[in-house]
């Protein structure tokens, strides 16, 4: 066990969570606590809304699970990953003002709250709300996985203590902070993700004997590792092309971003968002991947992908920087998974039970009800990470592909396709969510591309098909 | 049985429409640029690969120029040709 390294990263960590804390404290004041304990009030400025939707988006699979793969399949899986930058200015500019004024006139606070005053339709609400606990329980069982593994190789304890000790910080924080904890201490972390990145990088540079060396290493053990195609020549063109759709454009469907985008307080603090995150998500997914791809030259021989990062900081830093480095990527975990139970816990509360099961409820019961489901909620995914897959990016990434299936017409389309009614967003949810679970079992990445490329084409043609046909239904 | 107060004239929405656009050829113009010099450079033999700074020639233009690139456009644009609207009543802040 490494002492000062343990030290040094749980200090970080015991940081962030005392001013998230602080924060909750500060915003109990606000009229409507469930616009306040899932939304933060709708005042969040430029930086904080950069970094919260940076340090939601990337999260295990960019710091942990992504590394990994890049230290098996060199600079082509670099390559793969950088098509994340997209996320950086597209989403927020797909959904931008309109998406915001909109959901202002619908006083809607989740997703789901969107699509409900959009399309009027009770089987929308209860299939959107349906696909968002199913989907987002596997991202955030593959989040609970790596940092479980994270501590475990920085501490030695067992998987499931340090699994443990994991989720009970994250529970006892996000149970008691809500949205508004959650975003401040977001771009605490983004900006210890950011320096963290910046760190390992020159550290592993100088270790490594600088990038021509590496190079040079890299090529005579294997010549692939510098090319676009992976190491054994398996990234096609059109597999890692179709990147660009699951972990760049589709990442608008997906809820947590979406409903950042609805959370900011004027088109300043949007548009400096749009600046600042461009510029962290590019500089984060390109250089935490490379890292990777060098850690092949510095330390030969890792076997579990998901060790890697961890190995790497300890092998070229002095183990106090290594320590608050690798909060980086626990920072990561932390506050994606924050999100996923926020959202969750606000889908189940506010999309089902304030809806459909009891609308008069009280204030004093709603914030119970939303602080024990969230934290029951935790319990559960805890649970079902006990026994985990070896490499998490793939769970994660199942989980992206489906909900990026299910929602990314109904939102986009809803938004900006007057015509688009409520036949088609059921047919395009249905269709999207299906097609994508049936190919992924029986006929995985058709035409060499990811799924989500063929399920989301699918989806559109159910959403135009369906809306223009039933036209005549509405009324 | 659209939203009653959803006002399809207000003019913020004609804003927030272009800029929507303006997101999508930006991220065209993402993918011709990694597309063109990755594989453009990258599928040729290994052994005859041009290095920048140490890189493979088809990683430094593809990815960390690409990556620059992206961040120096949405500076320009959010910068020069995006509009402050109001959120609070319909129309413009006056600004």
């Amino acid at each position: 066990m490494n002492w000062h390294a343990t030290i040094s990263l749980f200090g970080s960590v015991a940081i962030i969570f005392i001013i998230g804390l602080f924060a909750s404290r500060k915003s109990k004041t606000s009229t409507s606590f469930i616009q306040d304990y899932y939304l933060g009030g709708r005042s969040l400025g430029g930086f904080v809304l950069a970094m919260t939707m940076t340090a939601t988006y990337g999260s295990a699979s960019s710091f942990i699970g992504g590394p990994g793969v890049a230290y098996n399949e060199g600079l082509g899986w670099v390559l793969l990953s950088v098509t994340q930058v997209a996320t950086g200015y597209f989403t927020l500019m797909i959904l931008g003002k309109k998406f915001a004024i909109i959901t202002k006139q619908y006083n809607a606070v989740t997703m789901v709250d969107f699509l409900k005053e959009r399309y009027q339709s009770k089987w929308v609400v209860v299939l959107s709300s349906f696909s968002i606990v199913i989907f987002l329980f596997s991202a955030m069982a593959a989040q609970w996985i790596g940092g479980g593994r994270l501590i475990q190789s920085l501490t030695g304890l067992s998987y499931d203590g340090a699994l443990f000790i994991f989720v009970i910080t994250v529970l006892i924080y996000v149970t008691f902070g809500g949205f508004r904890a959650v975003t401040l201490t977001d771009s605490i972390q983004g900006t210890i993700m950011f320096i963290g990145t910046l760190v390992l990088l020159i550290a592993v540079i100088i270790a490594g004997g600088g990038v021509t060396e590496i190079m040079t290493k890299l090529q005579v053990e294997n010549p692939n590792l510098i090319t676009p195609f992976g190491a054994d020549g398996t990234l096609t063109k059109a597999y890692v092309s179709s990147y660009w759709v699951l972990v760049g454009v589709g990442v608008v469907a997906l809820p947590q971003i979406a409903v950042r985008a609805m959370s900011y307080r004027s088109t300043k603090s949007f548009h400096r968002a749009l600046i600042i995150g461009t510029i962290v998500v590019g500089f984060i997914m390109l250089n935490m991947h490379l890292i990777g791809v060098f850690a092949r030259a510095v330390l030969p021989g890792i076997e579990v992908g998901d060790k890697v990062m961890p190995l790497i900081a300890l092998d070229v830093l002095p183990p106090w920087v290594a320590g608050f480095v690798l909060a980086a990527p626990l920072a990561a975990i932390m506050s994606t998974v924050d999100s996923l139970l926020l959202l969750v816990s606000s889908t189940i509360v506010k999309d089902i039970y304030i809806n459909y099961i009891n609308p008069n409820v009280t204030r004093k019961k709603v914030q119970i009800l939303s602080m024990s489901i969230t934290a029951i909620l935790g319990i559960i995914v805890f649970l079902l990470a006990i026994n985990p897959p070896d490499l998490i990016i793939w769970l994660n990434l199942f989980a992206i592909g489906g909900l990026e299936a299910a929602f990314i017409w109904p939102i986009v389309m809803g938004l900006y396709w007057d015509k688009g009614n409520r036949f088609g967003a059921l047919a395009s949810m249905i269709v999207g969510i299906s097609s994508y679970i049936l190919f992924q079992a029986y006929y995985p990445d058709p035409f060499g591309m990811h799924t989500v490329v063929s399920s989301i084409v699918l989806s559109f043609v159910s959403y135009i098909g369906f809306s223009l046909v039933m036209k005549n239904r509405i009324q | 049985m659209n939203k009653p107060n959803l006002n399809k004239k207000d003019p913020r929405f004609k804003i927030a429409n272009r800029e929507a656009l303006v997101g999508i050829g930006l991220v065209l113009f993402n993918f011709i640029w990694w597309y063109g010099f990755a594989y453009g450079l990258g599928s040729q033999d290994v052994n005859e690969y041009n290095y920048v700074f140490g890189f493979p020639a088809w990683f430094f233009y593809s990815c960390i120029i690409g990556v620059t690139i992206m961040a120096i456009l949405v500076f320009i644009i959010v910068k020069f040709f995006f509009v402050d609207v109001s959120f609070d009543e319909e129309g413009f802040e006056d600004k």
